[in-house]
């Protein structure tokens, strides 16, 4: 098994949830299948899904909910 | 009290914009800004500057307690909110006056009750303003609503109480339709908004969106005539004029005075916008909403009458009474904006945020810019697209196409993608150069020059002769 990063592909801000009263779309420990989406990042004010990628368990969170994230930063780690 | 340090709670190419008409006045400003436009030009340009917060809006633009007192700190006397952000937000404007400073607008009241479309609505009827025809408020049962369509016609919208933004629009193009969607539209608002309150509105097709500016001191109003935006993808204007090319002198003359009419009914104070459909066929005009703020697209008007609005609504907010009678308020030529947005046409309007390597700016009689940008400037992905607005102004309509055609070709964005290869094109159509448009033109005609628009040139292979 090994650890790999899910990377933001845009610049914006990182939401972890569809709407501010929606629960995460994932948390810590989850499994995930290639494409399940994990959060969404705000570019100009259009959304876009961000993709597991890869079929495997979520080890954490390495960005926060609303955060202003950079195209390429990482933002999960997963085991695969 | 003639304001004496003025505060912009915005950004981007308006707050540039705010900033050079403080500065006509002789008004120090203050600009505050986010962690992310920390390099922007108004933050260059502006007297002084604050740090507000990190970059998302929600704890930057929109938090109050901060702008409040990052303008104590720099001793601000008023406060101007552009558009979007604060700017129609009443409890803000009350919490600026409350904390002894002017807010450059409308009394929150006023902001409050145009705020709210049923009370809009019932404004603009006892003014004697024309509104689309349909219930008034939400229904009370499908009986009441069916024998309310059978007055107004088909077709008709059903819509949400509780909707907004196009969620959770029905359209019923007969009585069977009508009786077949009502149920489905009721279960699906109750699901959607937790509120199954609907109310009905009589649709306007192949209607024009067209805008009357006003401004008031709270007493007097003046209108500045019209503008028409129906030129819009995805419910955001992309290209706006003035003189609308579709009215007749006697429409113009009737929707301009009923703007006039629901302006004053409501005390207004300061620069507005009175938005309504236009049926050219028909010759009718409905009041759709009021914007208690300056707009984007006021530059074509300030074009056309000569009239500099942001530099009005700040003497006005500055106890000024209304200086410009009616009768002064002429229309010269025409104008024409483009929304210059960092979006690339080619691939479905991608957002495109990044680093301007290279900038050549239009210029020449009747040309202005209106723009955030500057050669190496990093435009951040945090906030709408808009980079600027390039402004044209002729004696005429095809003068000033063809002058808005030279312009596009002189301006040069390099590093980025922009919205200039769409404008090029649109300047070319011909239904465009024959005014022949509606609010539902724009997104069919994308979808049939998508081709054209893909293999459009990248901003960097346009040459300019120097």
């Amino acid at each position: 098994m090994a650890t790999q990063q899910i990377f933001s592909p845009l610049p914006g801000i990182f939401y972890r949830k569809p709407a501010p009263d929606k629960p995460f779309y994932k948390n810590d420990g989850d499994v995930v299948a290639e494409s399940d989406t994990i959060g969404l990042i705000e570019v100009m004010k259009s959304f876009n899904e961000v993709k597991a990628g890869a079929a495997g368990k979520i080890v954490r969170f390495l960005a926060e909910n609303e955060d202003a994230v950079m195209a390429g930063q990482p933002i999960a780690e997963i085991d695969v | 009290m003639a304001i004496k340090k003025l505060l912009i709670a915005n950004r981007g190419e308006i707050a540039v914009r705010i900033i050079r008409a403080a500065r006509d006045l002789g008004i120090a400003t203050v600009q505050v800004y986010s962690k992310a436009d920390k390099d922007s030009l108004a933050v260059r340009l502006a007297d002084e500057s604050v740090d507000i917060g990190p970059p998302q809006a929600s704890k930057s633009y929109l938090n109050q307690a901060a702008i409040l007192a990052a303008a104590h700190g720099a001793g601000a006397d008023a406060i101007h909110p552009g558009y979007g952000f604060l700017a129609e937000n009443a409890e803000f404007a009350a919490a600026v006056e409350a904390a002894g400073l002017i807010f450059v607008g409308p009394t929150a009241q006023s902001i409050r009750l145009m705020g709210d479309k049923v009370a809009a609505r019932e404004a603009a009827a006892s003014a004697g303003v024309p509104t689309v025809p349909g219930s008034q408020g939400r229904l009370e049962s499908a009986d009441a609503a069916f024998a309310l369509v059978e007055k107004t016609g088909f077709p008709v919208m059903i819509k949400a109480a509780a909707g907004g933004g196009g969620r959770g629009i029905r359209i019923a193009r007969s009585a069977e339709e009508f009786h077949h969607l009502m149920p489905q539209a009721q279960a699906e608002a109750l699901a959607a908004f937790g509120d199954g309150g609907l109310y009905v509105e009589k649709l306007i097709e192949g209607a024009r969106h067209i805008e009357v500016q006003v401004l008031g001191d709270g007493r007097n109003v003046i209108h500045c005539f019209e503008r028409e935006c129906s030129l819009q993808r995805r419910r955001q204007k992309v290209w706006e004029e003035a003189p609308s090319p579709s009215l007749t002198q006697a429409v113009r003359e009737k929707l301009c005075t009923s703007a006039v009419a629901l302006a004053k009914a409501v005390n207004y104070r300061g620069a507005g916008t009175l938005e309504y459909l236009y049926d050219d066929r028909t010759g009718d005009f409905y009041f759709l909403e009021m914007n208690t703020r300056i707009q984007v697209e006021h530059p074509v008007t300030e074009m056309v009458t000569g009239i500099d609005l942001v530099r009005e609504m700040i003497r006005i907010a500055g106890g000024e009474p209304l200086r410009i009678h009616q009768d002064a308020v002429r229309v010269s030529g025409h104008s024409i904006e483009v929304r210059i947005n960092a979006e690339d046409p080619a691939r479905n309007f991608l957002p495109n945020p990044g680093t301007v390597s290279a900038l050549s700016v239009p210029g020449g009689d009747g040309v202005r810019f209106d723009s955030m940008l500057y050669a190496g400037y990093t435009v951040p992905p945090f906030y709408d697209s808009l980079l600027g607005k390039l402004i044209v102004h002729d004696k005429d309509r095809p003068s000033a196409i063809r002058r808005l055609e030279r312009a596009l070709a002189e301006l040069s964005v390099e590093g980025i993608s922009t919205t200039k290869p769409l404008h090029q094109a649109l300047a070319r159509d011909a239904d465009v150069k024959a005014g022949r448009f509606h609010t539902a033109w724009l997104e069919p005609w994308l979808e049939s020059h998508a081709a054209g628009l893909a293999t459009a040139q990248p901003p960097s292979a346009v040459k300019v002769a120097p």
